[in-house]
C-alpha cells in the first residue's frame, strides 16, 4: 500500500484532556494528533500513567469529570465527534466505533447473561433497514460467538461462569457485533496469562485480517506490539514523542524515550542488564518548559530546556519530536550526536 | 439461578426453626432472672399504687397456679414451647383475663398494613432518588431538591410526626387525627371502610416514609458511585444505548443489591421500629400494643410481642438467603 493511498478513517487533532484536582489541572493528554488509516493497526504506547487510556476514553467521549476535554477535534470521515448532539453521537457509537476493554476487569454486567449483554447492543442500533427479531438474533450472536471461538454454552451464561480470556472474547465479539470501521483495544491483552494473552492477541488479529477493520492498540508489551501492530504511537506524559512503523520503531527508534522502550524488551540471544527507568519525573500539574522528557533525557541540551520540539518526518514513515535530529540544507535530517 | 435445591431449602428451614427456639428460650429465661415473679411484682405494684391489698397473699398464690408457676421450671419450660408452638402465649396481665394472641392478633395486620405498605413506598422511592443523585443525566432542579428533602431524616420521628399532624390534621383539617379508622364505620370489605383506612393511614404513613427514605437514598448514593466506576457501566455508554436503559439495567440493577438484604431486615424488625409514629397517631398496631405493655410492665404481651419480632425477622432473613441467588447470580445456594 502506497502511503498516499492511504484513506483516514480517524484523525485525532491537538487533543487536550485534564483532570481537575484540588492541586490544579493534571494535563493527562497535552495536545496529541495522529491519524488512523483505513485498515491500519495502530499501536498506543507508553509507560503507565502516560495518558493512554485518557486519549482512548477522549477519542470514544466517555471523559467524566473530573476530566474534560479542554480543546481538539476528533474525525470520523471528516465529522468532529465533539460537536455531535448526544443523540447523533450515541447513534455512532459502537456502529462506528467499538471499544475492546482491558482483560480480565469487571468490563461484563454481572448480573446479566452474555446474550443479553451482546444483544441489547444489536437492538439498540438496529435500523429499519435492519432489524432482527428473536429468531434472527439468537443465531447472530451464536455465529459471534462461534467465531471467536466460544461453545454454545457461553450463550446463557453469567459473567462470573467464564475465565479471564472467555470474558475477554465475549467482550471482542460485542466489539464486532455491529461491523465498526474502528475499534479500540485498551490494554486487552494485560491481566491475562501469557497463554490467554497470545490467544486473544490471535483473535484480535483475525478481527482485523477477516473484518478489515482499522484498529487502536492501546498496550505496553512491546513484544506483542511488534507481532501485531503496523504503526506504532510513542506517548510520554500527554504526549506523543514519536510515531514510526514497526520496522522503523523496533530497529531504529529515534526519540530517546522510544529507545528506552524498546530497549526494555528482553531477548534470549542477547541478555542486557536491566535498565532502571524511573516513571514520569515532573508534576503532570505543570509540565515543563519545553521539551517534555528533558528531566529524564540523557541527551539533554540547553536548547531541550528553552523550546518545545516540533513533530518533523525525518525520514519516510518515521516522525519524532525532538530536538537532536536536524534538518540539512537539502532536506534530510542528521542526527546532532553524529558529529559532536 | 433456577430452582432452590431442596437439600438446601431443608438446611435452611432448620437454621430458621433452631434461631427462633433459641430467641424464644432467652425470652422465657430473661424475666426470671429477675428477683420474684411477674405475678408478685405485679401485686407489689398493685399495694404501692393502693396501700394495703385485702388476701394479697392468697391472690398471688392462686395467680401462681393460674398461670402455671408454681410448677418446677423445666415443667414451666416444656409447656411454654408447646404453648409457643400454638401460638399461645397465655393471658395479658394487664387487661385479664384478654389473651395474649388476641391483642396480638387484632393489632398485627393494621401494623402490616400500614408499615409494609410504607416501607415499600420508602424503600422504593428512597432508592430511586438515591440513584437520581448520581445520574448524570438528572436534571440539576432534582439534584438540588433531592439532599433538601432529607432534611426530614435528620428530625426525630417523633417530631416530624407531629409536624404533619400540626399542618394536615390541625391548621388544613385534611386528615383525622387519631385512630385507624372512623368511629361508626364497620370494619370489613365495603368502600366507606376502606377510604376511612387510607385516610387515616396516610399521615403515619407520610411520617414513616419522610422519615426513613434518606437512609436509602444516602445508601443507593454510595453503591452507584461505586457501580458507576464500574467497567461494565462506561461499556455500556461506549455502547451506546440508552441512557435510561444503562441506569437501570446496569447501574441501578447491581447497586441495589446490598439494600435488598438490608430492606428484608428492616422488614422484620418495622413491627418494633415504629412504635412512636404508632403512638402519636394513637394507630392501634404493635407497635402501640407494645408501648402499653411496657408502661403497664404486661409480661405476657412483652413477650407474645417480641416473640413475633423474632419470628418475622428470622423469616425476612431465610427469605432474602432463599431468594438472592435469583437477584444476584454470583450468589449461589451453598454447596450446589
Ligand atoms: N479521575 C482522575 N482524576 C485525576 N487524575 C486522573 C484521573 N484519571 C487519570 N488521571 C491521571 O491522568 C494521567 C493519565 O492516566 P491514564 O490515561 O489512565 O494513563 P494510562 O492509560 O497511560 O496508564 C495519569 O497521570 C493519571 O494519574
Ligand atoms: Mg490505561
Amino acid at each position: 500500500m502506497t502511503r498516499e493511498s492511504r484513506t483516514p478513517v480517524l484523525e485525532v487533532r491537538d487533543l487536550r484532556i485534564y483532570y481537575e484536582t484540588p492541586k490544579g489541572d493534571v494535563h493527562a493528554v497535552d495536545g496529541i494528533s495522529f491519524v488512523l488509516y483505513q485498515g491500519e493497526t495502530l499501536g498506543l504506547v507508553g509507560e503507565s500513567g502516560c495518558g493512554k487510556s485518557t486519549a482512548a476514553m477522549g477519542i470514544l467521549q466517555l471523559i467524566t469529570p473530573p476530566g474534560r476535554i479542554v480543546s481538539g477535534q476528533v474525525l470520523m470521515d471528516g465529522v468532529d465527534l465533539l460537536k455531535l448532539d448526544e443523540r447523533t453521537l450515541r447513534q455512532m457509537r459502537w456502529s462506528r466505533l467499538a471499544l475492546v476493554p482491558q482483560g480480565a476487569m469487571n468490563s461484563l454486567n454481572p448480573t446479566m447473561r452474555v446474550h443479553q449483554q451482546i444483544e441489547d447492543v444489536i437492538r439498540q442500533h438496529q435500523t429499519k433497514t435492519k432489524t432482527f427479531d428473536r429468531s434472527q438474533l439468537k443465531p447472530r450472536i451464536l455465529e459471534l460467538l462461534s467465531w471467536v471461538g466460544l461453545p454454545e454454552r457461553v450463550y446463557d451464561m453469567y459473567p462470573h461462569e467464564l475465565s479471564g480470556g472467555m470474558k475477554q472474547r465475549v467482550c471482542i465479539a460485542m466489539a464486532v457485533a455491529l461491523h465498526p470501521g474502528v475499534i479500540i483495544a485498551d490494554e486487552s491483552t494485560s491481566a491475562l496469562d501469557v497463554v490467554v494473552q497470545r490467544v486473544v492477541a490471535q483473535t484480535l488479529l483475525r478481527v482485523k485480517a477477516d473484518l478489515g477493520v482499522s484498529m487502536i492498540m492501546i498496550g505496553h508489551d512491546m513484544g506483542l506490539m511488534a507481532q501485531m501492530v503496523d504503526r506504532i504511537v510513542v506517548m510520554y506524559a500527554g504526549r506523543i514523542v514519536e510515531i514510526a512503523t514497526v520496522e522503523h520503531a523496533f530497529r531504529n527508534p529515534a526519540h530517546p524515550y522510544s529507545q528506552v522502550l524498546i530497549d526494555s524488551v528482553p531477548t534470549i540471544s542477547e541478555r542486557k542488564p536491566l535498565k532502571i527507568t524511573e516513571g514520569i519525573t515532573h508534576d503532570p500539574r505543570n509540565p515543563p518548559h519545553g521539551c517534555i522528557f528533558q528531566l529524564r533525557c540523557p541527551f539533554v541540551m540547553e536548547r531541550c530546556r528553552r523550546e518545545a520540539p516540533q513533530r518533523r518526518e525525518i525520514r519516510p514513515g518515521q516522525e519524532v519530536a525532538c530536538h537532536l535530529y536536524e534538518q540539512q540544507p537539502d532536506g534530510s535530517y542528521r542526527d546532532v550526536r553524529d558529529t559532536a | 439461578m433456577g430452582r432452590i435445591p431442596r437439600q438446601y431449602l431443608l438446611r435452611r428451614l432448620r437454621i430458621f426453626i433452631l434461631t427462633i427456639w433459641a430467641s424464644a428460650t432467652l425470652i422465657w429465661i430473661i424475666p426470671r432472672l429477675a428477683p420474684g415473679d411477674p405475678i408478685s411484682a405485679m401485686v407489689g405494684q398493685m399495694s404501692q399504687a393502693g396501700g394495703y391489698v385485702e388476701g394479697s397473699e392468697e391472690i398471688i398464690e392462686g395467680f401462681r397456679a393460674r398461670f402455671g408457676l408454681d410448677q418446677p421450671l423445666p415443667i414451666q419450660y416444656l409447656r411454654y414451647l408447646l404453648n409457643l408452638i400454638t401460638l399461645d402465649f397465655g393471658y395479658s396481665i394487664a387487661s385479664f383475663p384478654t389473651p395474649v394472641s388476641q391483642i396480638i392478633g387484632q393489632a398485627l395486620p393494621w401494623t402490616f398494613g400500614l408499615l409494609v405498605l410504607a416501607m415499600t413506598i420508602t424503600f422504593l422511592l428512597g432508592n430511586a432518588l438515591g440513584a437520581l443523585m448520581i445520574w448524570t443525566h438528572t436534571p440539576h432542579l432534582i439534584k438540588v431538591l433531592i439532599p433538601l428533602g432529607m432534611v426530614f431524616t435528620s428530625i426525630p420521628s417523633i417530631l416530624s410526626g407531629l409536624f404533619l399532624l400540626y399542618i394536615f390534621a390541625f391548621i388544613l383539617n385534611w386528615f383525622p387525627v387519631q385512630g385507624a379508622y372512623a368511629l361508626g364505620i364497620i370494619p370489613g370489605l365495603n368502600l366507606p371502610f376502606i377510604l376511612s383506612v387510607i385516610q387515616h393511614g396516610t399521615l403515619p404513613a407520610l411520617a414513616v416514609i419522610l422519615v426513613n427514605f434518606g437512609y436509602w437514598a444516602l445508601g443507593m448514593r454510595g453503591m452507584m458511585i461505586t457501580v458507576q466506576g464500574e467497567d461494565y457501566v462506561q461499556l455500556a455508554r461506549a455502547k451506546g444505548l440508552n441512557p435510561l436503559y444503562v441506569l437501570y439495567r446496569y447501574m441501578i440493577r447491581n447497586a441495589i443489591l446490598p439494600q435488598i438484604t438490608a430492606f428484608a431486615i428492616t422488614l422484620g424488625t418495622l413491627v418494633s421500629g415504629q412504635v412512636l409514629v404508632e403512638y402519636i397517631f394513637g394507630y392501634q398496631g404493635m407497635g402501640k400494643i407494645i408501648y402499653d405493655a411496657i408502661l403497664a410492665r404486661d409480661f405476657a404481651v412483652i413477650q407474645g410481642a417480641s416473640f413475633i419480632v423474632i419470628c418475622m425477622t428470622a423469616g425476612a432473613v431465610m427469605v432474602v438467603d432463599l431468594t438472592y441467588p435469583l437477584v444476584d447470580p454470583r450468589i449461589s445456594h451453598g454447596g450446589e
